[in-house]
């Protein structure tokens, strides 16, 4: 019932990714400029790097205490009125989300940006039971409408193009009226961003206010007031959160932080290797429902607390990945993920952040693909704010492959017969000397193939370079040595 | 529920670090929130009170905020008028019940028509007093209470802030210290806090900034004179 799982498919969902269009277009649009707005913000703060260090050790120190940490975050959101619903499982989560909404008879649910009710499958479930959830952030709003996944942790729709955008708004607001001019209708419509963030800020608008339930979910949990912390730019997650009677938070466990101060140094590196902004335009700490003498708020206040596998990488090779605070700096620099987009991935966390997690929440039969989508170069690991060593992590998922027998026998033999050879030197190089020597002259000096067999792989999309001497370098070296 | 809670807690538990001392990670937990010592902070804003307010000028600015600094609460009405003119605006302004906004001499004004309460679909201006404000970022601090209704801050397509230079400090640490020596006690915490850094905004359309996505379009401060905190009685 969770979002559709795509991932084993990967290499199909690549190749196809390649051949679209507007993909490509929308990809080459953001590709440059999300990498140099984080330079740029980065480079404007002198101590970027010591921020980043301050960052690691606060969620280190976080993961060696996190049991305590989520006892004090329960204790002080309840004493604040707030109720706390922990859920193993997204089904626990999405159960537990539902009777609460059936409590406030509800009908329509806004809902600000979360990955993690796209972890459990929300929208799907809420729908199938009769309730209509309306997601208000603008990346959201787009893809709900096209009925797609979102491509991007912070950009949902990132991969459309404006064009594809105005077309989804023409199919389903045909009647909107331009706001300076009442009575006429907007189509053919302009695929300004500008006139189209207004259309759908007018769409939007009288949902907030028939809302009976608002869902967001939470970047920080904050052990030391209960509170929940929400980091948007749009300031649809406050509309969500303040109008309706019942406000519902999805979170998951490893959001927990200390106190004030470890918030204020977090929030300095997340916007900056986020979008390259000092500090998103909204960020806001939300705990309880509203007091008795408050003039405005929700009645309810709730969090769903999500485990979903993520205890169980506490002290084992993952544990890193428990640093992630969702910036999406991997993808942005990622040079994979800019050739293919985020819905190749095949589930909800794309990207660097994605290949090394997805294997652990669905199963590294099904995400198997998704470490070996790489090439290895670094940056994602380079730009982490929290310093997560991205490469290592699917390098590990790599050999877990490779010792369980996950996938084709056919590479493990060939990575086993190499690594036999590469432990018997005489054997290495009297086999590299008869396949250079025959490579050599199957190219008949062109040297290159067109066509090799065992080699489609990679002479399908390019030709495979010949051995441009009948010598292998080992006797070419000997030689010129003397 | 609470099967679930044991058994998270549980696999948590089994994750520590064999022979990991309680008592200790007990007493690091308590102390770091008792405590909360302060992480490193940037220089940038560790400056004389004078250059934090233009340095937060400078920032809010630069994010499309607009500053009117006056010398004092009699000419902020007129601020406000003139705001409204500039943006063609009608003269309705829905404003926080706060003792500093209700006794503003807004009879001066007497085309302004103001009214006091939380926001709703139809208006079109609040105007709200700010708690702190932090030079680092061009921030306001704001936070819900009986005089404060928090949807003045996000429902409104213009978002008027009037508040004091004295609330100006450096860093987000110091605001928050504030709000904590403000309120006495964790257990006097508002529902919420809102940090707000310039105008609604959104990027979600191939990357493009475009201003005003759902929260207000324009944020207006109106800063009141009157010296550092310390020079305060």
């Amino acid at each position: 019932m969770s979002m559709t799982i795509t991932a084993q498919d990967f290499e199909a969902n690549a190749s196809k990714a390649l051949r679209d269009p507007n993909l490509r277009k929308a990809m080459d649009i953001i590709g440059g400029a999300m990498a140099s707005r984080r330079v740029d913000a980065a480079s404007a703060l002198p101590e970027f790097e010591a921020l980043r260090d301050e960052g690691v050790k606060i969620k280190n120190h976080v993961l060696a205490h996190i049991d305590l940490y989520l006892e004090k975050f329960e204790e002080q959101l309840t004493k604040r009125g707030g109720r706390l619903h922990w859920c193993r499982t997204p089904r626990e989560a999405r159960e537990t989300i539902l009777a609460l909404c059936r409590s406030r008879n509800a009908k329509t649910v806004t809902k600000g940006k979360s990955m993690v009710t796209e972890e459990i499958g929300l929208n799907g479930f809420l729908e199938q039971h009769g309730i209509q959830p309306v997601e208000t952030d603008l990346g959201e709003y787009i893809i709900q409408l096209a009925h797609e996944p979102p491509s991007h942790i912070i950009g949902p729709a990132l991969h459309k193009t404006r064009e594809q955008i105005a077309q989804l708004f023409e199919d389903h607001h045909p009647d909107y009226e331009l706001p300076n001019a009442p009575g006429v209708k907007a189509g053919p419509r302009s695929t300004d961003p500008q006139t189209l963030v207004t259309e759908a800020r007018a769409v939007l608008r009288d949902r907030y206010f028939q809302a009976d339930v608002g869902i967001t979910g939470a970047n920080f949990l904050i052990a030391e007031t209960g509170a929940t912390v929400i980091v948007t730019n749009e300031g649809n997650g406050d509309l969500t959160q303040s109008l309706p009677k019942m406000h519902i938070v999805v979170s998951s466990i490893e959001k927990v932080i200390p106190n004030l101060e470890d918030l204020s140094t977090i929030l300095r590196i997340l916007a900056r290797s986020a979008t390259g902004q000092e500090m998103s335009v909204y960020t806001t700490l939300s705990c309880g429902p509203k007091r008795p003498e408050d003039p405005d708020g929700p009645e309810e206040f709730h969090v769903v607390l999500l485990d979903n596998g993520r205890s169980e990488m506490l002290g084992t090779a993952l544990q890193p990945l428990l640093r992630c605070i969702r910036c999406g700096a991997c993808m942005n620099n990622c040079p994979v993920y800019h050739s293919v987009g985020g819905h190749a991935y095949g589930w909800v966390y794309p990207g660097p952040i994605g290949a090394a997690l997805d294997p652990h929440m669905i199963g590294l039969e099904t995400a198997r693909h998704l470490p070996n989508a790489s090439t290895f170069c670094g940056k994602c690991e380079e730009v982490c704010p929290m310093r997560i060593p991205l490469p290592s992590i699917m390098r590990w998922w790599r050999e877990q492959a490779h010792e369980r027998k996950i996938g084709p026998a056919l590479p493990r033999w060939g990575v086993e017969a190499w690594a036999f050879a590469a432990k018997h030197p005489w054997l290495y190089r009297l086999s590299t000397r008869i396949a250079v020597a025959a490579l050599n002259m199957m190219s008949k000096g062109k040297g290159r193939f067109a066509k090799l067999p065992l080699a489609s792989g990679w002479t399908n999309g390019r030709d495979l370079p010949a051995p441009q001497s009948a010598e292998t370098f080992m006797a070419q070296y000997k030689k010129r040595k003397h | 529920m609470s099967q679930s809670r044991d058994r998270i807690f549980a696999t948590l538990r089994k994750g520590l670090p064999a022979g990991a001392d309680d008592a200790a990670r007990r007493a690091a937990v308590a102390e770091r929130i008792g405590q909360h010592p302060r992480n490193l902070m940037p220089k940038r804003a560790q400056l004389p009170h004078a250059e934090q307010v233009a340095l937060f000028t400078a920032k809010a600015e630069a994010l499309t905020v607009t500053v009117d600094s006056v010398a004092s609460e009699q000419d902020v009405p007129g601020k406000i008028a003139d705001y409204l003119a500039r943006h063609n605006l009608p003269s309705h302004l829905r404003v926080s019940p706060d003792p500093l906004l209700q006794n503003l001499p807004w009879h001066e004004r007497p085309l302004l028509q103001v009214d006091y309460g939380p926001g709703r679909s139809q208006d079109l201006v609040s105007v709200t007093p700010a708690f702190a404000g932090i030079a680092e970022t061009g921030t306001l601090m704001l936070h819900s209470a009986s005089n404060t209704p928090t949807t003045l801050h996000f429902v409104p397509d213009h978002h008027l802030v009037v508040m004091y230079e004295s609330q100006i400090t450096g860093t987000l640490e110091e605001a928050f210290q504030r709000l904590r020596d403000k309120l006495g006690s964790v257990e006097n915490w508002p529902r919420t806090v809102n940090l707000v850094t310039g105008p609604s905004r959104t990027a979600d359309i191939e990357g493009v900034p475009v201003l005003g996505a759902h929260g207000p379009r324009r944020l207006h401060i109106v800063l009141i004179s009157d010296g550092p905190a310390s020079q305060q009685s």
